[in-house]
C-alpha cells in the first residue's frame, strides 16, 4: 500500500464485515510516532484467531475475509521498529461487550514510514460503502484535533436521508479538508 | 465541525425529492474495493464517481456502490455499469477514465469499448 490511509480503509472494512455498528478510526500523532487504532463492536474473533492472524500464510479460504489486509498493516509498521497489536473479544464468549481493537505504533522519521497520506478520502469512503455503519474518526495533533463523528451527522440528517447520499459525502469532505486546513502539521 | 446548517440545508432539500429504494435506480455503477482493489488504487476511482454524480445533480438515478474482491485481481481497478440486466465492466479504471464513463456512459448513454474487460482481454 502506498499510503497507511488505504491500510486504514482496508482493515476498517474488517470492522464492517464483523459487523459493527460503531468503527473508530484513531491517530494520535506526537513529533517522532504516530498511533493507529482501528476499535470496533464487532463480532470479534476468537483467541486462536488472533494468534494467527497477521500471518499471511496461515489465512485459509475460509477466514479470507481477514486476508492480507492485517499482515499489511504489521509489515509498514514494524518496518519503522514500531510494533502491532490486536485484542479481541469474541461475541459468543462477552456478549455484552465485545469486538476488535487494532493498534499499530509508527516511527514516523524512520525512512521506511509510509506517508499516512489522503485520509479524508479512507473516510469518505468508509460512509459511502457502509451509509448505516458509524465512523468516530479522530486525529489528535499534540495542539490540535480533527475529528468526526456520524452519529452526531445522523441526528441532523434524520432517517430519510442516508449518509451515502453525495452531497452529505462532499460535506463531509470539506468539514475534514477544512479542519486539516487548521493545523500546522500539514498531511498532503 | 463546519456548519451542521449546511447539512440541515442538504436534508431539506433531500426530503424534497423522493430518496429511491436501493436497487431502484436507473444505473448502477459498483467499484471493487478489497485489499487488491484499494492496493491498484480503487479509493480515488470510487471518490471521483461519488463527485461526478453528485456534480452532475444524478443522484437517485445514478447509484454508486462497493464490493469486495471478484476474483480478477490484476484487472484492478474494476468497475461494473449496471443497467438493466445489461453489465459492463471496466478493467484498469483511472479517476480521468472514471469521469469519461460517467460522461460517455452513465450520460451518453454510450460505453466505452475500449476500456472493457473485452478489450483488455485481446
Amino acid at each position: 500500500m502506498k499510503e497507511l490511509s488505504l491500510n486504514i480503509l482496508d482493515i476498517a472494512q474488517n470492522s464492517i464485515h464483523a459487523d459493527a455498528t460503531l468503527v473508530q478510526i484513531l491517530l494520535d500523532e506526537t513529533d517522532e510516532s504516530l498511533t493507529l487504532s482501528i476499535v470496533d463492536d464487532g463480532k470479534g474473533m476468537s483467541e486462536e484467531f488472533v494468534s494467527r492472524v497477521t500471518d499471511p500464510f496461515s489465512t485459509t479460504r475460509t477466514t479470507r475475509k481477514v486476508g492480507m489486509g492485517l499482515p499489511l498493516l504489521k509489515l509498514a509498521a514494524e518496518q519503522t521498529g514500531g510494533s502491532l497489536a490486536i485484542e479481541s473479544r469474541e461475541r459468543t464468549l462477552y456478549p455484552e461487550d465485545h469486538g476488535t481493537k487494532v493498534t499499530a505504533f509508527f516511527y514516523k522519521n524512520h525512512l521506511d514510514f509510509t506517508p499516512l497520506g489522503d485520509v479524508v478520502s479512507t473516510v469518505v469512503s468508509l460512509v459511502q460503502g457502509s451509509p448505516d455503519v458509524d465512523f468516530l474518526f479522530r486525529h489528535t495533533f499534540p495542539d490540535h484535533t480533527v475529528e468526526l463523528d456520524t452519529r452526531e451527522i445522523r441526528e441532523v440528517l434524520g432517517e430519510e436521508v442516508p449518509l451515502s447520499s453525495p452531497d452529505v459525502l462532499v460535506w463531509i469532505r470539506e468539514t475534514l479538508t477544512e479542519q486539516y486546513e487548521g493545523t500546522d502539521e500539514e498531511d498532503e | 465541525m463546519k456548519s451542521l446548517e449546511e447539512l440541515k440545508k442538504i436534508r431539506e432539500k433531500m426530503q424534497n425529492k423522493v430518496i429511491l429504494r436501493e436497487g431502484s435506480a436507473e444505473k448502477r455503477i459498483v467499484v471493487g474495493m478489497a485489499t487488491c482493489g484499494i492496493a491498484a488504487g480503487a479509493r480515488p476511482v470510487l471518490n471521483t464517481f461519488v463527485e461526478e454524480i453528485a456534480k452532475r445533480n444524478l443522484t437517485g438515478t445514478v447509484e454508486v456502490g462497493q464490493t469486495g474482491c471478484i476474483g480478477m485481481c490484476r484487472f484492478e481497478p474494476i468497475v461494473e455499469v449496471f443497467e438493466g440486466d445489461k453489465r459492463v465492466t471496466y478493467v484498469y479504471v483511472n479517476p480521468d477514465k472514471a469521469k469519461e464513463i460517467v460522461e460517455k456512459h452513465i450520460v451518453g448513454g454510450e460505453p466505452i469499448v475500449e476500456y472493457t474487460i473485452g478489450a483488455a482481454e485481446k
